[in-house]
Formats: structure tokens, sequence, C-alpha cells
């Protein structure tokens, strides 16, 4: 309730500046509200939305396996942690238009080139996340393991994936806003369909209407992901809790 | 469970276990430390804190292989423990802990074993629901589901109140006559190993070795009050021995 109240008050505040605003600059909610209609009326709007969320999922998927993968080798063995320390740090400072620009002038301007981008700004960051859970798993349960002979996928199912639920909640959470952030930006540079390339469009056109009917339809379609999956799961497996730890949403 | 005599017991001869301090030296934990156990025998050892009890269980649990010397498990190898924190897996039930631990074993096994114990209502509750009393008895099931060829304990009845201990200690007497399992449970209390054991191994101070090896010879059940209080005097005497040594 309390939501719903502070996004109308939100709504209101934008509908007060756009009263004194240019409306080249500032349009009200109405104009971009017919805008979005108008897209949604021509497919396009359907069209782009599908493709950039396909990116978004396709480079997240691919930095949270490999992530994860990494990142819990890399809290278990030490010897890997300082081997492939330096490349984590590397990456995790390497900004992300260099490797955007870098992957598509070495694979050109490809799909793979994108998601990959996108997935290697996405994948220093799992592995960081991933590594401290890794780190905090508990050895007296590792132990009760070995003792009791569970078999590798007894171990990993009932044992560590547990442990690591919150750490990959975490890494999602922050992980699907960077991710779609990034996607946007691959999108403008070298792709010819997608929110981005959509947003690029308005830019050249000084088209601030436009830009709004895109950029607000996936806002709202990422929230609706958190609130609808991301939430949810996360309240799933910390049921055990007698206080459940619940998920901060964004809505 | 098997009973072919010298194959079957539990066999242990540490000759050496040193531990590294915090301040990298090394201290002698165990030494010549040596105990036989038959099959289908209930063992303890009885030992001041600190003495490498627990050590000594993790040794034979494998959890710990940096030692000198050799230790067979009984015939078949499979181990049951239950540690001093129950170390049940949180997120998972009652039941499921156990059905993890022991994945061939029946619904119906399961079920009348959580019974046994007097864990039906429990079994599908959260580890985190129970009281401490309550989680040491599922980590037991869990150890007896396996069916295990050697049961391992360590201080079962630690921080329990004293009437709670007594019925835990009433049950697991129970179930080791009608189990028939090997059992090591390892103590500090002298009238809880005696009321429980076969066979007493006392454990001298650091570094710690069997000092005295005390048979209890009267079934667990027919152990009167009084025959427990003259070998509660023949431990302390023993134990007073070691002590002057």
């Amino acid at each position: 309730m309390i939501r719903l109240l502070s996004i109308a008050l939100l709504l209101l505040c934008w509908q007060a500046a756009a009263l004194f605003a240019d409306p080249r600059l500032l349009p009200g909610p109405a104009p971009v509200f017919a805008a979005i209609v108008e897209q949604a009326q021509s497919g396009a709007l359907l069209v782009n939305l599908a493709a950039t969320l396909a990116r978004v999922i396709a480079a997240f998927l691919i930095a949270m396996s490999l992530g994860s993968a990494l990142g819990y080798v890399m809290g278990r063995r030490a010897l890997l942690d300082r081997l492939l320390d330096p490349f984590v740090v590397v990456l995790l400072n390497l900004p992300a238009l260099v490797v955007i620009v870098l992957a598509y002038l070495w694979a050109g301007l490809t799909e793979a080139a994108a998601i990959g981008a996108v997935a290697l700004n996405k994948l220093p960051n799992a592995i960081v996340v991933m590594r401290e859970g890794a780190r905090a798993l508990d050895a007296r349960l590792d132990e009760m393991a070995d003792v009791f002979r569970f078999s590798r996928a007894a171990r990993l199912r009932h044992v560590v994936a547990p442990q690591l639920a919150p750490y990959i909640a975490a890494a999602t959470r922050s992980g699907l806003s960077l991710v779609w952030k990034i996607v946007l930006v691959v999108e403008l540079i070298g792709r010819s369909n997608g929110v981005g390339f959509e947003i690029n469009m308005a830019f050249q056109l000084f088209d601030v209407r436009l830009l709004l009917a895109y950029a607000i339809p996936f806002v709202l379609l990422m929230l609706g992901v958190e609130t609808l999956l991301v939430q949810p799961l996360e309240r799933h497996v910390s049921r055990w809790r007698r206080s459940p730890a619940r998920g901060q949403g964004l809505v | 469970m098997s009973h072919d005599g010298a194959a079957a017991l539990l066999e242990v001869r540490v000759s050496s276990k040193d531990h590294v301090t915090a301040g990298g030296r090394s201290l002698c934990v165990l030494r010549d430390l040596q105990f036989t156990l038959p099959a289908g025998r209930a063992g303890a050892v009885v030992g001041p804190s600190g003495c490498g009890k627990t050590t000594l269980l993790r040794l034979i649990a494998g959890l710990d292989r940096q030692y000198r010397g050799s230790i067979r498990l009984p015939a078949g190898g499979r181990l049951g423990m239950v540690f001093q924190e129950p170390r049940l897996l949180p997120w998972r039930s009652v039941v499921d802990n156990l059905r993890i631990a022991a994945p061939q074993a029946s619904a119906a096994t399961l079920a009348a074993l959580l019974a046994r114990l007097g864990l039906a209502e429990h079994a599908e509750h959260f580890p985190g629901e129970l009281s401490l009393g309550l989680a040491r008895r599922v980590a037991l099931a869990r150890a007896l589901a396996i069916e295990p060829d050697l049961l391992l304990m360590d201080e079962p009845f630690v921080s329990l109140d004293a009437a709670l201990a007594r019925e835990l200690r009433g049950e697991i007497a129970a179930l080791i006559d009608e189990k028939k399992v090997t059992t090591l449970i390892v103590t500090h209390d002298i009238r809880e190993a005696i009321e429980l054991a076969d066979r007493v191994f006392l454990l001298s101070t650091r570094p710690a070795r069997v000092g005295a090896t005390l048979e209890i010879g009267t079934p667990r059940r027919a152990l009167t009050k009084e025959a427990a209080d003259a070998l509660q005097r023949e431990a302390d005497a023993a134990i007073e021995a070691m002590r002057r040594r």
C-alpha cells in the first residue's frame, strides 16, 4: 500500500515538473504513456524488450555459472585463489566500456561479442561474492559429511548449496541490475535492436519521449523479475530460518 | 553385522599424535595409546577434559590422518557418529536429515527409528526448532539409521540437565543392547561410562595413553547401585595411581 502511494507520489512530482519544463526536455507522464502504447501497437516495443531481455538472461547465466564455479574453487583451494586472484582484480577494475570495445574489435559486431562482453563485466563480481560464500562454509558440517560418507551429489545439494544460497541471491540481485545496464551500452554501440539501440535512436532524434517509452517498460520488467522470481525463491530457500531474513525488494 | 572374531574388532594403536599450537610449537597429545574393543561391545574412553579424548575420536573417525600408528575399524567400516554439537543440517527437516545420511534406509525404518527415540512428532520440524536434548536424539537417530559397524559418541550428555541426561543414557543403553552395534563413547564422567559400557578405558593426563582398563562384567540392566559404586571406587583408585606415577 505504502509502495503504491510512493509510486503515485513520484508520478505526481513528474507531472508537476513537466508543467514547468520544456516539453521536449521533460514530457509529462501522459505523452510518454501514449508513446509506449504507440510503440507497443507497432510491435517494436515487444521485439526490442525481448531482444534486450534475452541478452540479459544469456549474459547473466554465463557469468553466474562460470563465476559460481570459479568463486567456489577459489574459496576452497588457497593455491588456486592466489593464482587467479590477480586476474579477478584486473577484471574488477577494467572499465566496462574497455571490455565492450575490445570485444567488438576482436570478435566483430556480433551477438557473441556483445553477450560475452557483458558476461565478462559481471564475472569478477560473481566470483568475489561466491568466493566469500565458499570461505564461510561450515567446516563442522564438512566433517559430518565426511564421516557419513555423503555422495558428491548429496554433499553439493544438501550441505554446500543451502549455505551458498544467500550469496547466490546477493550475486543475483546485484548481477541482474548490473547486467541490464551494461547490455544497454553494448546495444547502443554495436547492435541493431534492443532497448539500448532505441535509446540511441532517441538520442539522435533528441526524442526524450521515446527514450522514456523504452526505459520505463524495461525497468518495470526487471522489477517484475525481482519481485516475482528472485524474492519468492529467496523466501523458499530461507524458510528454515526461524525469523526469515526477508529480502529487501525494489518495489 | 559380522561376528567373525578377529576381523570384527576395533583396534587402536596410536604411537604418537602431535598438535601444532598457534605459536608453532609441537605438543604431544597422545603417546602409545592402545586398546581393542570386540565387535558388538560398548567401550568408553574416560579422561579429564583437555586430555585428547576428542582428538582420539577424530583419529578413529578418519577426520585427522596426521598421526603415527594404526587404527583398524570393525569389518565393513561404516561409521555412525554423534558429535558433541549435533551437526544437523539446519535447512533440512529432521526426517530429511536421516534420509540424506542413510539413503538406503526405507521410510518405514526411519519412521520406526524416530518413534523409538520419541521423535515421531518432530519428523517434519527443522533442527532449529528443537531443544539441544531433542537435537542430540536426532543426531543419534541419524548415526543409527546408517546401521553402522561402529558407533562413535562424543560426550553425548554434555550440557543436558541431569534428568534429561539420565533419560537419554537409559535409552542409549537399551539401544546398544538391542542393535548390538559396536560402540565407543568418549566422556569425562566415570559414572556415565560405567553405566553405558562393557569396557572402560581410563586415559592418563597429557600425553594421553590408556592407564587402566575396567571390565564391567555385569550386563547394563542388571548393574545395581552397589556394583556401580564398587566399580567407581576401583576407577577412582586407578586414576589416583596414574596421577601418583
